[in-house]
């Protein structure tokens, strides 16, 4: 009986939930599916997405790339800190969460005056008598952004999970016969899937949607799926035809988490950041 | 845990009690008036200029000015469109002017409020976008040239608006964001109307662009100056006030005006759009704004050109004989206005233009 | 093995900490590029305290996501106690509402949020300002709730209903009961989820940059218009600050936590 009362409290909880995140996927809807001039219903911005199907390939390679650079970057790291003692890894955990409380924005406009063919480590280089390097506005240069700026994201879940591995798995491995490869690959890396997971998924679904570092570090070619969105609803004066590439964006990260969490049957239930 | 939760509660009321929040209606009968303008368009205090929103908040002290910057005329007008705030004063150059004239997005201003007007001179009186001078008060006038660093440009390269496709100058050139503008200049090299509603040409003019993209560095605004200034780039169509400004940090920079195919020569004027709600204070700034003393000292700063003769007077007199900012009328008769296009026009021009873009 | 783990951290710490350090020594530089150092100043420091609507942007970020982390920790607590004991059917539906937010690129919620603001205030209710602090604090609150029940959910189901039933049994209401055992043994997540809701809100641009008019903007949001124009030095000199403000924070909150463990420990023995 007790139970069934304090059901009640999820009540106003769900009824904020769909009146602010599900009625707005709806006014979403409405907005694609209707015409920027007369604001008469069409198809007509569905239509056009299939322009945008290479922007569309181009960010999720791009950001594909990345988290699998922080996963292969993240997983020494979340491995080396899970096991120091504790107090070191305190503090090594909160170094790693430090820079995500601070801006991007700057942080990537750092990066630019790193980088730029004016900028710290060309005129370093052309001190020590070297050519400049073409740093910046380059592919490469994206990905480092997207690396930059998402890679606590992989790290924060990795360490979640290996820390709490038990070391006698490991113990036993060793003990019956297996070198360290082998035990890092059919012990450690099988036990750490949720944190891969979920660090793939934290670093893939904002590096998918942004819009200032690919504007920042790339070159003109370099226009992703972030910045299109933006430019239509900043300045394209052309919400609708927004509406319709944002909805695209949202299905696509949806199937590619859906996918993702198939993959290990996680019940999103958990939560592994901190 | 709990001592940690209560110190973090205290912490959280603590940083909640010192900050109010803020433009909520004041007691005290101050009022907040949202202006609405370009990066870098008014004197700011720095460099010894006159902080002109400072000067005019002290003279009017029951009015708080919250300023806020766009970075192109599009940016301004979506924001305005796409409804949700509030905005008092604008700056919109001549054609969305009268875009948002037509659109009904404008209010007529009451000149009771303006007596400055007067000082306007009368060759900005009766433009093509407000003919009737209802709704609008030209705040600046200039031409549209090309920005090249001396240091790195051959003087025989600026033949025109091609030095903007020298593959020569790849990863160098700088290109506006924003699709009038780039739109405009791909229009002068080919020669077409720069108020055309000829789709082909257009489509021409989009194809021209996307062969320039592979060439160019970065699809700037404002970002321009420090670019420009540290020669990370060297050839950036831009206005010809702001060259002044950069010049000012790196003397080798040289103006360009492409007088022989056309060049964009625009007036950007002051509106109080439909969404103002303190529409007498916005007059107010409108008419502190043409004071001839504050004008003066205003251009000093931005080095545009002023409609406003009797400021010349309160300026730096280098400033009003600057040929850049001042060009000789036998020039300027080689200059063009953007005209008026219509919404569903600008909306396709647009369109090509992002489509280069992702190109 | 180990050692080049050792390494790769190292240099992954440099790689995260070297353009913070530009921007810190950005800050003390005489002249506005971040790529050349002209000179020793603190000028750009004095430059900030003069400026007051730079502060004031602060102060509305402070503000936000102090009273948004704080009514998305209470109600967010709360819904969670409750979400726990609905049928398991019905609880995999609201998880799954909980999760939109969370799977959804902030692009989309910023946007999607800002239209129906838009449209249910300007073309519904006729108002010309409908994006305003308020609209701005339910899009914080609700991107900051997901944060807090994911946190708080795993306490839940970990704890020992029979706890709650116990102290039920002794004559608690259920809100003494609630109170008196079932916060003390979710304390740990309800505090994770704070913080974490707390510092999303404070670094966030995107959504803001979509929800936010005229009337009340975000530091981030400012920031990001102050990238698109020659940057004044003084919002390196911030950035610096608020670096350190973070830092001091974090190791106290460190050394706090480090004690009220160690107590733990000792009663425990």
């Amino acid at each position: 009986m007790k139970r069934n009362k304090s059901v009640l409290l999820s009540v106003p909880y769900i009824l904020w939930m769909v009146a602010f995140t599900l009625i707005p996927l709806g006014v979403v809807c409405y907005y694609a599916l209707t015409d920027p001039n007369t604001g008469e219903f069409t198809w007509s911005n569905i239509a056009e997405l299939g322009t945008f199907l290479p922007v569309f390939g181009e960010s999720i390679g791009y950001s594909l790339v990345s988290a699998l650079l922080c996963l292969v970057l993240g997983y020494p790291v979340a491995y080396f800190i899970a096991h120091r003692k504790p107090l070191t890894q305190k503090l090594l955990y909160m170094l790693v969460m430090l820079p995500m409380c601070m801006s991007f924005l700057l942080r990537t406009l750092a990066w630019v005056a790193l980088l730029q063919d004016t900028g710290i480590i060309n005129d370093f280089l052309e001190m020590l008598g070297l050519a400049r390097l073409p740093l910046i506005r380059h592919p490469v240069a994206v990905v480092l952004g997207m690396v930059y700026n998402y890679l606590p994201y992989m790290i924060l879940p990795l360490y979640a999970i290996i820390v709490k591995i038990d070391n006698r798995l490991i113990e036993a491995a060793e003990d019956l016969g297996c070198t360290p490869a082998q035990t890092f690959v059919k012990v450690v890396l099988p036990l750490s899937m949720p944190g891969i997971v979920s660090g793939i998924t934290m670093v893939f679904v904002p590096a998918v949607s942004t819009f200032y570092i690919s504007q920042k570090l790339g070159d003109t070619g370099t226009f992703l799926i972030g910045d299109v969105i933006e430019r239509l609803f900043k300045q394209g004066d052309n919400a609708n035809l927004g509406a319709a590439l944002s909805l695209l964006l949202m299905i696509l990260v949806f199937v590619c988490t859906g996918i993702m969490n198939k993959l290990t049957d996680s019940d999103g239930e958990e939560m592994v950041v901190v | 845990m709990r001592k940690l939760f209560v110190i973090f509660l205290v912490c959280l009321l603590l940083c909640g009690c010192t900050v109010q929040p803020d433009n909520q209606p004041d007691q005290s009968g101050t009022i907040t008036l949202n202006v609405y303008n370009w990066g870098q368009y008014i004197a700011d205090g720095s460099d010894d200029s006159l902080d002109v929103i400072a000067a005019f908040e002290e003279k009017y002290p029951n009015i708080h000015v919250n300023y806020s910057t766009f970075d192109s005329n599009e940016i301004m007008y979506t924001k305005l469109a796409s409804g949700g705030i509030t905005v008092d004063v604008i700056f919109p150059s001549d054609y969305m002017v009268a875009r948002m004239r037509k659109e009904g997005m404008l209010q007529e201003l009451n000149f009771d409020n303006i007596p400055n007007y007067k000082y306007i001179d009368e060759t900005f009186k009766n433009l093509p976008c407000d003919p009737e001078n209802k709704y609008s008060v030209p705040y600046t006038w200039g031409t549209v040239g090309i920005i090249y660093n001396t240091k790195y440009v051959d003087e025989e390269d600026l033949v025109g608006w091609e030095l903007l496709w020298n593959e020569k100058y790849a990863d160098k050139i700088l290109m506006f964001d924003n699709s009038r503008d780039a739109f405009g200049i791909a229009q002068y090299l080919l020669g077409y109307s720069v108020n055309t509603t000829d789709e082909k040409e257009l489509e021409h003019c989009a194809q021209l662009l996307a062969e320039q993209k592979p060439l160019v560095q970065q699809y700037v605004m404002d970002q321009i100056y420090d670019l420009m200034e540290n020669e990370e780039a060297w050839i950036a169509p831009y206005y010809a006030g702001d060259y002044l400004t950069m010049a000012d940090v790196n003397e080798d920079l040289g103006f360009y005006l492409p007088e022989n195919q056309g060049f964009n020569l625009f007036t950007d004027s002051m509106c109080i759009p439909f969404c103002a709600k303190e529409k007498e204070a916005a007059e107010l700034f409108i008419n502190f704004l043409c004071e001839p003393e504050i004008a003066g000292a205003n251009m000093d700063w931005i080095c545009y050109g002023t409609p406003i003769s009797a400021a010349k007077e309160f300026m730096d007199p280098e400033m009003v004989e600057d040929p850049v900012s001042y060009p000789a009328q036998e020039i300027l008769e080689h200059g063009t206005s953007y005209d008026y296009l219509p919404p569903s026009f600008s909306r396709f021009v647009e369109n090509l233009f992002l489509k280069v873009r992702i190109s | 093995m180990k050692k080049a783990n050792r390494v790769i951290t190292i240099l992954i710490f440099v790689f995260l900490y070297a353009p913070m350090l530009v921007l810190i020594i950005g800050s003390f530089n005489e002249g506005k590029s971040l790529a050349r150092f002209d000179g020793f100043t603190f000028e750009q420091y004095a430059e900030l305290f003069r400026d007051q609507d730079l502060l004031k942007l602060l102060g509305n970020s402070i503000l936000i996501s102090v009273i948004s982390s704080f009514v998305a920790t209470v109600f967010g607590t709360v819904a969670a106690v409750g979400i726990c004991n609905l049928k398991p059917k019905m609880r995999r539906l609201v998880m799954q509402l909980t999760d939109i937010p969370m799977t959804n690129p902030d692009i989309v919620t910023g946007i999607s949020l800002s239209l129906l603001f838009v449209f249910v205030g300007t073309k519904m209710l006729g108002q010309r300002d409908s994006l305003t602090f308020w609209t701005l604090l339910i899009a914080h609150v609700t991107f900051n709730l997901p944060y807090v029940i994911l946190n708080v959910m795993p306490k839940l189901n970990q704890m020992d209903h029979s706890l709650t039933d116990a102290a039920m049994d002794l004559g608690c209401t259920p809100l003494q009961s609630f109170f008196k055992v079932t916060l003390h043994e979710i304390l740990p997540g309800v505090v994770a989820g704070a913080i974490m809701a707390f510092t999303m809100s404070l670094d966030d641009f995107v959504i803001s940059y979509f929800v936010s008019g005229m009337d009340f903007v975000t530091l981030p949001v400012e920031i990001y218009s102050y990238t698109k124009k020659p940057i004044p030095p003084k919002i390196y000199a911030m950035f610096t600050l608020l670096f350190l403000l973070i830092l001091v924070l974090m190791i106290t909150m460190n050394l706090l936590q480090l004690r009220s463990d160690k107590k733990k420990v000792q009663v425990g023995k």
